[in-house]
């Protein structure tokens, strides 16, 4: 079986084959299986002459395109809006999403999105509204983003934020760009390289390969955490800073955190946090606190914006003192008039690095992202930590005496086992994980962190009732126990049930399709 | 706290299999002198759906939306009618709620329509392939640039005058960490400059933009044809995806590249965000591409299926050697496209071009009427750059203290070029009525 370069398997087992064969009892004229409907590419369902949309004629046939010639004919295809309602329901039916099942993927933070949010990020004054528009007339949008990031500095103890990055990687890159402005204005560009410790998520390294730093590997200590003496072993006056996450990728508190922050600071390099993890910390403690100088926030984790199948994301960034006066433009200030934004570096005394994006940021992410916090208010948010981190532990005790947790608990928001229970079972981490599927859980993350074998990360966010988790660690302890009792064709051969079998990655790689193009037409008989 | 489903029983049920007399306990880790004792205090406590409803709605009844008044702003957003289905079809929980489809047997839904996306950005664009989108049209257009830089490698880029300068300081920014050489031209509102003397055997590419800021459209085939002669590349950026409808594409003039933002198709103004990044190139620098790329494959029963693909260039298994830092797209974003752009189909996307190049036709006809008013563009497609007898801002202000917003003063992006002072942006859509152009005649002759 060939497998990628995190051991993962990525073509199906030749046994998936033969229990392919095996359930073809359940075969249909259509192919359908009832709610489960096979559905063509939109491209293989249109017809010309019918319409989607209705138009009038233009209002003029004058045209004045210069030099421009019209195009020809595009290919797209034309559909009734009942065609196209039906294809993209049926579509969406072959998702799991966390409305549908738990989701329980480490580190993504899959938490109930709440509908609240999505009602009010449609109200016309601001998804209806233009970022150039006078300021005399967003006075209310940029009061929201205002409010927001009071929210964030005050939740994190931070004194600035950096609000257009649009992602959680583009919040790191934002940071280290903060962080290498900021060396720069000290006169220190030799400081080029960057800590980051092995269990880091890989955005880390890629960011500060992105920004021009040096990658400086930490090792893990046995006991998953990072410690002081390595990062101190590490660091010289080309040190620009440390990328670190807590709680970690393994799922635990940096009990040395301090000591790193102070050790990194006394170096003269600045303590980058990757705030993925922040949700099992909100409200219980200030990351200011611990000596972080700039930490991005997803408010797609932590304050429930849609991941919305891979984005969009936003991804603000709290500064200290020190990376403050770098952050990037444009910002909301108080300006005579109510509210302004600087969009100019000639109209600031600060010394904004740059620019991540075009205009302000993720406006229709603040809106959900205000609505979320507000529902909760300080007190909720400290119970979304506190559940968070409970239910985690809930789901770490019950299994670990069927399952192996390398590093034992308590841990924070994150129960994170390693494949040693599956030894000499024949079963992967990934069959076992696909045979979660079959039982009607989406799988947790899978071969992440890398510092564990066969990792097995599960988030299950503060939104799972203690009913559902139950559930989950019923199925959990029931394939555990099928795993060992060798019943390895089990899982070998899931899913049976999904919309697809397991699906051939290296074939999709080696000899990439990555769009429909037209059937070539037969030739014609002679 | 009505998302919070665990009772105190469950609560101390838990904490008893667990093993621990409280919560704290769980949190020992933490540095004592960082533990907060409850809630931050100066902060409000939790509200029911009613309180933070009234919160919001007051803030949205703060800003003056696009639909209330005569509308004429462009300039990298666009004002569009998008369908009802558009956004029921976005609402559904298993796309609104899933994510990044790593898990391909029940991520089907996600993968099959970003493999139509992809379909579709390569159609409209005149390119062979597309990745699942950026974030937006302007670190697409950063991306793009050092994207060149790997292909060619080479480390200089000549930017269009007539480029969106949220764009260009984006890529300085990006590319300038980097050491790159960024050479970006001064404002074009004439767009009558020539790129193509400048490059030299340093050059990894040259990044234009049709229509520009100013609106111009442009053939840019004959500098394709230069650029490659001395072995660099074109990036072409299109920032209102509709003119694809009607004018002829990158793909056919040459581009190497071609950036767009997709925000017109199936996205809301949204104050600026979240907006879609299309990114489109050759299939031989495909390995080079930036993002996510979804792919066609078989399952194990034979069937057709799609997955995640070519992810060695990506940071999750590449980590410090990855193509880019990127990690998501912008998934919902590319879902509202691929849904609206499949109601319009291949008559509607056409119409709705020529209905927004007719609408701007007419109100350049009619803006030229208006005394000391001049239209500064040969060939545009639905938005242009007049010259006003005062400065623009001063009288975009006047007239939004009137009720209409007329458009996007140059002078907000470039506020220390006094020759631009006078200019503005001026861009009309299907959403223009006629009322809408006498009124801001009127108001025009008005303040002027």
């Amino acid at each position: 079986m060939s497998m990628n370069s995190q051991g993962r398997a990525t073509a199906p087992h030749a046994a998936s084959h033969a229990a392919a064969t095996a359930t073809d009892a359940g075969a249909t004229f259509t192919g359908n299986k009832a709610l489960n409907q096979e559905e063509a590419l939109i491209f293989e369902l249109g017809n010309p002459g019918v319409v989607g949309v209705d138009l009038p004629e233009p209002a003029t046939a004058k045209t004045r395109l210069g030099a421009v010639k019209p195009r020809g004919a595009i290919g797209l295809p034309d559909l009734s809006e009942p065609q196209v309602v039906r294809h993209f329901t049926r579509l969406s039916q072959k998702n799991f999403g966390i409305d549908s099942t738990m989701y329980p993927l480490g580190s993504c933070t899959m938490k109930h999105n709440p509908r609240l949010n999505e009602k009010m990020a449609r109200l016309p004054g601001f998804s209806d509204v233009h970022p150039l528009q006078p300021a005399s007339t967003v006075q209310g949008a940029l009061d929201l983003i205002d409010q927001l990031a009071h929210w964030l500095k005050t939740l994190t103890g931070m004194p600035a934020v950096a609000m257009s990055p649009g992602a959680g990687a583009h919040g790191e890159l934002c940071g280290l760009m903060a962080i290498r402005a900021a060396l720069a204005a000290r006169g220190e560009t030799h400081r080029t390289r960057v800590l980051v410790p092995e269990s880091a998520h890989g955005t880390n390294p890629a960011t500060a390969a992105f920004c021009g730093f040096t990658v400086d590997a930490i090792p893990a200590e046995e006991n998953g955490r990072v410690s002081v003496e390595a990062v101190k072993a590490k660091l010289g006056d080309d040190v620009a800073c440390i990328m670190l996450t807590n709680p970690n990728t393994c799922g635990l508190f940096e009990p040395q955190i301090k000591a790193i922050a102070d050790a990194v600071h006394a170096a003269g390099g600045y303590f980058y946090c990757d705030g993925a993890n922040y949700n099992a910390i909100v409200g219980r403690l200030r990351p200011a606190d611990l000596g972080v100088d700039a930490m991005h926030i997803n408010l797609h984790k932590t304050f429930s914006t849609p991941h919305g199948g891979g984005g969009p994301g936003s991804g603000p960034v709290v500064l200290s003192e020190a990376l403050a006066p770098f952050a990037p433009l444009p910002f909301v200030v108080h300006g005579k008039d109510g509210f302004a934004l600087v969009e100019h570096a000639d109209d600031t005394k600060a010394k904004p690095f740059g620019r991540m994006k075009a205009f302000h940021g993720q406006m229709g992410m603040f809106v959900r992202a205000l609505a979320y916090i507000l529902s909760h208010g300080a007190d909720g948010l400290r119970q979304v930590a506190t559940d968070a981190v409970l239910n985690a532990n809930y789901v770490l005790a019950s299994l670990q005496d069927v399952m192996s947790a390398p590093f034992g608990g308590p841990c924070m928001h994150e129960a994170l086992f390693d494949d040693t229970f599956l030894k000499g079972t024949g079963v992967t981490p990934l069959d076992f994980a696909k045979a979660m599927i079959d039982e009607g859980f989406h799988p947790m993350t899978m071969y992440f962190p890398l510092v564990v074998h066969g990792a097995l990360l599960v988030e299950p966010t503060e939104t799972e009732s203690k009913g559902t988790l139950d559930q989950f660690i019923a199925t959990l302890r029931y394939l555990a126990d099928k795993a060992k009792a060798g019943d390895a064709a089990h899982f070998q051969a899931a899913p049976r049930l999904t919309p697809r079998r397991r699906l051939d990655e290296t074939a999709a790689a080696r000899k990439p399709v990555l769009r429909w193009t037209p059937p070539v037409p037969a030739p014609a008989a002679e | 706290m009505r998302y919070l489903p665990l009772t105190e029983a469950d609560r101390r049920s838990m904490l008893s299999t667990i093993g621990v007399d409280s919560v704290d306990a769980l949190f020992r880790d933490v540095p004592e002198s960082a533990r907060l004792p409850g809630p931050i205090a100066d902060l409000p406590n939790h509200q029911g759906e009613l309180a933070v409803e009234r919160h919001l709605s007051r803030l949205a009844a703060r800003n003056v939306t696009a639909g209330s008044v005569p509308f004429f702003l462009g300039a990298g957003a666009y004002k569009h009618h998008v369908p009802a289905s558009v956004d029921q079809m976005l609402l559904r929980g298993e796309f609104l709620t899933s994510y990044t489809p790593y898990q391909p047997e029940v991520s089907q839904g996600t993968l099959q329509y970003l493999f139509e996306f992809q379909t579709q950005v390569a159609l409209i664009t005149g390119m062979e392939v597309a990745n699942a989108s950026m974030y937006d049209g302007a670190t697409g257009t950063a991306e793009a640039v050092l994207m060149a830089t790997r292909i060619t490698r080479r480390t200089k880029a000549i930017l269009s005058g007539g480029l969106h300068p949220h764009y260009r300081e984006v890529t300085e920014t990006t590319c300038g960490v980097l050491g790159m050489t960024i050479d970006s031209r001064s404002p074009d509102p004439k767009g009558k400059e020539d790129l193509a003397a400048l490059i030299d055997d340093q050059t990894a590419c040259v990044v234009v933009q049709t229509p520009s800021l100013f609106g111009h459209v442009s053939d840019f085939t004959a500098l394709c044809d230069a650029a490659h002669a001395k072995g660099a590349l074109v990036v072409v950026v299109v920032t209102e995806v509709v003119s694809l409808g009607l004018l002829t594409p990158p793909g056919a003039m040459g581009a190497d590249i071609v950036v767009c933002e997709g925000q017109s198709i199936g996205n809301p103004l949204n104050f600026g965000g979240p907006y879609l990044g299309l990114f489109a190139t050759r299939e031989k620098y495909v390995r080079q591409m930036p993002g996510r790329l979804c792919g066609q494959t078989l399952d194990a029963e034979g069937k057709r299926g799609f997955v995640l693909t070519l992810s060695t260039r990506e940071q999750h298994i590449r980590r410090e050697k990855a193509t880019s830092n990127i990690c998501t797209n912008s998934g919902l974003c590319a879902l509202a496209f691929t849904i609206h752009l499949s109601l319009l189909g291949e008559q509607g996307f056409g119409t709705l071009a020529r209905i927004n190049h007719a609408n701007a036709v007419l109100l350049a006809d009619t803006l030229a009427k208006v005394k000391g008013v001049e239209v500064l563009n040969d060939g545009f497609f639905n938005e242009f750059t007049v010259k006003l007898p005062k400065k623009a801002a001063k009288v975009v202000e006047k007239l939004a203290d009137k009720g209409i917003l007329a458009g996007v003063p140059v002078s907000r992006f470039y506020p220390d070029i006094k020759d631009l002072d006078h200019l503005l942006l001026v861009a009309a859509t299907e959403t223009n009525t006629p009322d809408d152009m006498d009124a801001l005649v009127a108001a025009l002759e008005e303040v002027l």
